[in-house]
């Protein structure tokens, strides 16, 4: 994909006394060959200080050529969330122009230009954070070209600006009808400075915004035609498969390739120091080679690890005070004087991303260069480990980035980028590296394992007194973040945990920082929530069943100061008929919380079996996201993050046996399929608040309630994940 | 030796071992990516592809096994009457997310309805139980293969 630089920006930054004044993350210049080049400096995330630098440094752009075309380059990837769609309907508004006007261009790594600064000035798209860093700026952009492009016509036309207006990729003078199109207008409008007070429209003149809208992406998804990273092809292009130390940190002791290198089609096998590639004119040859490797691998200190040590370890970790992320009121006191103490232990497992295009990564490297063709979410990292497996120069090293067949946080790491660049360095041609999915798996880098230990304290009516939450496990920010660890604490990993919606006087969450040995962590969809949200609102169940009240009711009694959370419980609530009777071994649970800056209630309704194998039948979700820019893509997003927090809850589990990860392939990393899909119903609060994410917070808040509803069908409470069915046998 | 096998109408050559999988024929040979992969094992469905009508998982199902059969893949499903039903259901009602599995779901749902024009859900769990969506469109799935049948039935 061909990229501008915007060497030909003009303007001048100025920075008001208020904050970021209009112009000061806006700027407009003439594109290379004609038409508009505006430049956006987008905050990405919930306002942060840091980025209100007093230097102009943009990371997004729209140009408007001069047959009016509109094509934005921005960081945030596309990986099935609706970004590609959702992001031009905010520009499509304010411009005035259809939404299949807008072209979207994957922006090439440039940590300088699009790093984020809610993210360490990372260049990244994850954290369900795009929508709420795009939807000011965006429209803000849209509107100040639509200005200019008007100003640029009255002017050619010798009229008042204001009896002009833009319409479907015009301006039209009302007066006399004269018409001229954006295309024909970018040049002049490009000479003019921007505005500095533009006029954003009123949202009741919203003619996209808050409409199910066709995204632009599928088309080419349905006929085959699209292009993810593992379809790239090239002149000359060799299949690699590979075979890794199956323990973390072991390394390769002795190889016999002679078979292998007997297989039609191998062309070579390359040798590393924890790993064997088998280079082949296609994959079939390259498995098929691999298969035929004799690997004796030196297991190196990780040989005996077991999950039964991590579990035991953290454990241990929790029996200490840890650094408090979360401290109100004098929790201890107040635990003393409690009526009833209510204390339990919970876990959560490794989990492994499974996204359905397994890991790849194709690399050509040359003397003078290194050219690399992935599907990531963080492009500039991809990049920057390129150069330096290499040894070549950053600038040497260019990156082609793709569609995303399923990111979920797996595409956040470049550890698939580093291996296919050692690889690559011993093939002269370019070179596909595809992992099978055993490796895969096998490789991942995993949602954290964590272990919490819960205690509350009630007064006489059994309303929450004090809420005291300590945990151990790994902090992805800290390895992959540095600056935002601090003080052995760091905002994603307790996230879900310090901002519960309840009115709880004394509080204090704390976090033990403890990282596992041989087994890598990473973001998985919904992170800190995933975990944190299935901890505190099942424990909120076991607080209500202690306090012998109805779990809906419970909660509803401790919401009064969080009115949009209280509103999507009592919807959520009464839209599945709470408390109306169901069949003998069903059961009803619910959750709530306010997480990724959206407000979500799930009730789920499950079925135990008598031999403890459960179905979840239904989720009726109530979700307050503030304005829904695409509802039918919120409503998909919910349907796909409760799948996917279903997932989880009932067979997600990666284990640790003599080092080695023991699932490999979907029978034994099992995912959801058609036949075990609940009816799933989303309903979205009508809102004017600023828009929240929506990719992962239906995965957090699924867990706990499909738990809480198993508690509720057979009285058995369920402290870690997966379910375990064992337990939920009858008799 | 060569290897001839008829794909999308088209006999083409193919100078690979007779026990290579089909899939890696047509992405890595014949250049033919909408075919996914996804697990080897017949496990996902990603890589279905029709082998004389049948909706067949192409990761397993090895070249020598093929004979004269007809293969018919995601490039070409559009011109049959049932794929290009299903095709258009998917964008009608906006199944697709990260789309990497629908090629294979496409042509499953394809085989489905061109060979059981009225189907019911279980005959839908049946037929789709084998592919995997990480993203969790199985909801939209069902809702699309139905209106699909519809509108093939109505010959609209």
């Amino acid at each position: 994909m061909m990229f501008d630089r915007p060497d030909t920006l003009n303007g001048s930054a100025t920075v008001s006394d208020r904050g970021l004044s209009r112009r000061h993350f806006l700027q407009a210049g003439a594109a290379a060959g004609g038409g508009l080049l505006l430049g956006l400096h987008l905050p990405f995330a919930v306002p942060d200080a840091r980025a209100a630098s007093h230097k102009f440094a943009p990371n997004a752009f729209i140009r408007i050529d001069t047959e009016g075309k509109i094509i934005l380059t921005m960081p945030y990837v596309e990986m099935g969330q609706g970004t590609y769609t959702s992001v031009p309907m905010l520009i499509a508004e304010e411009l005035e122009v259809e939404l299949s006007q807008v072209q979207l261009e994957h922006a090439p790594p440039d940590e300088s230009r699009y790093g984020n600064p809610a993210l360490g000035g990372l260049q990244a798209t994850g954290g369900s954070t795009t929508i709420r860093a795009a939807w000011g700026p965006m429209r803000q952009a849209g509107a100040a070209a639509r200005t200019m492009l008007i100003a640029a016509a009255a002017k050619r036309w010798g009229v008042d600006p204001l009896s002009c207006r833009a319409e479907r990729g015009e301006v039209i003078d009302a007066a006399t009808d004269r018409r001229a199109t954006y295309g024909d207008l970018a040049a002049d409008a490009a000479l003019l400075s921007v505005p500095n007070d533009v006029k954003l429209k009123r949202r009741e003149d919203f003619k996209l915004i808050g409409t199910p809208a066709k995204r632009l992406d599928t088309p080419a998804k349905v006929n085959g035609t699209a292009v993810f990273g593992i379809d790239v092809r090239l002149p000359d292009i060799k299949i690699a498969t590979l075979a890794q130390s199956p323990v973390f940190g072991g390394k390769l002791k002795t190889l016999d390739d002679t078979a292998a290198k007997a297989v039609k089609g191998v062309r070579q096998i390359v040798k590393l120091d924890d790993a064997v590639a088998v280079v082949a004119d296609h994959m079939g040859a390259a498995k098929k080679g691999l298969a035929a490797l004799v690997i004796e691998w030196d297991d190196g200190p990780n040989a005996k690890l077991s999950t039964a040590d991590i579990l035991s370890q953290l454990e241990e970790a929790t029996r200490s005070a840890g650094p408090v992320a979360k401290n109100v009121g004098d929790v201890d006191k107040a635990i003393e004087g409690a009526a009833t103490k209510v204390e339990a232990t919970y876990h959560v497992p490794f989990l492994a991303h499974a996204t359905m295009e397994p890991m790849n990564c194709t690399v050509h490297v040359r003397e003078d260069g290194c050219d690399i063709w992935v599907g990531t979410q963080i492009i500039a990292r991809a990049q920057a480990v390129a150069a330096k497996v290499s040894g070549l120069p950053l600038e040497k090293v260019n990156v082609y980035n793709h569609l995303i067949g399923g990111g979920f946080g797996r595409r956040l790491e470049v550890d698939g980028v580093a291996r296919a660049v050692e690889i690559a360095k011993q093939v002269k041609s370019p070179v596909k590296v595809v992992w099978t999915r055993e490796e895969d798996i096998q490789h991942d880098m995993y949602r954290p394992f964590f272990f919490d230990r819960m205690s509350a304290g009630l007064d006489k009516d059994g309303m929450p007194v004090a809420w005291n939450h300590r945990f151990a496990g790994s902090s992805i920010l800290k390895r992959w973040a540095p600056p935002l660890f601090a003080n052995g604490l760091d905002p994603e990993t307790v996230d879900g945990a310090v901002e519960p919606p309840y009115a709880f006087p004394n509080m204090r969450v704390e976090y033990l920082n403890v990282e596992p040995p041989g087994i890598p962590t990473a973001f998985w969809r919904s992170v800190g929530p995933s975990h944190n949200i299935f901890v505190v609102e099942t424990f909120m169940d076991e607080l209500a069943h202690a306090a012998k009240k109805d779990p809906v009711e419970y909660r509803l009694a401790l919401l009064d100061e969080q009115p949009r959370a209280k509103a999507v419980v009592a919807l959520a609530a009464e839209k599945a008929g709470w408390g109306s009777p169901l069949a003998q071994g069903m059961g009803r649970g619910i959750s709530v919380q306010t997480v990724f800056g959206s407000y979500m209630a799930q009730v789920a309704e499950v079925e135990v079996a008598k031999d403890g194998t459960v179905k979840v039948h239904r989720v009726v979700c109530a979700v307050d996201c503030g304005i829904a820019i695409n509802p039918d893509t919120i409503q998909a997003q919910v349907q796909s993050a409760v799948n996917f927090g279903i997932t989880a809850a009932l067979y997600g589990e990666v284990t640790l046996k003599d080092g080695r990860v023991e699932q490999s392939n979907f029978d034994t990393y099992q995912l959801m399929r058609m036949n075990e899909v609940p009816t799933i119903e989303v309903h979205i609060v009508q809102s004017g608040e600023s828009p929240g994410g929506m990719g992962e917070p239906g995965t957090s808040a699924i867990v706990p309630a499909v738990g809480n509803a198993i508690f509720a069908a057979t009285g058995k409470r369920l402290r870690k994940m997966p379910v375990d069915t064992s337990m939920l046998k009858a008799g | 030796m060569a290897t001839t096998i008829k794909i999308n109408g088209v006999d083409r050559s193919v100078d690979v071992d007779d026990d290579t999988p089909l899939l890696w024929v047509l992405r890595d040979v014949l250049e033919m990516s909408g075919t996914k992969f996804g697990c080897g094992q017949a496990l996902c469905g990603a890589c279905t592809v029709h082998v004389d009508g049948v909706a067949t998982r192409s990761c397993v199902t090895t070249i020598d096994s093929l004979g004269s059969s007809e293969v018919t893949t995601i490039e070409a499903i559009g011109q049959t009457p049932a794929g290009a039903k299903i095709q258009k259901a998917w964008l009608d009602l906006e199944v697709v997310q990260c789309g990497y599995c629908q090629s294979g779901q496409i042509m499953s749902a394809s085989a489905l309805i061109a060979e059981n024009p009225n189907p019911t859900d279980q005959d839908i769990d049946d037929a789709m139980s084998g592919n995997i969506c990480r993203c969790g469109t199985y909801i939209r799935i069902r809702e699309a293969i139905k209106l699909a049948a519809r509108s093939l039935n109505q010959g609209g």
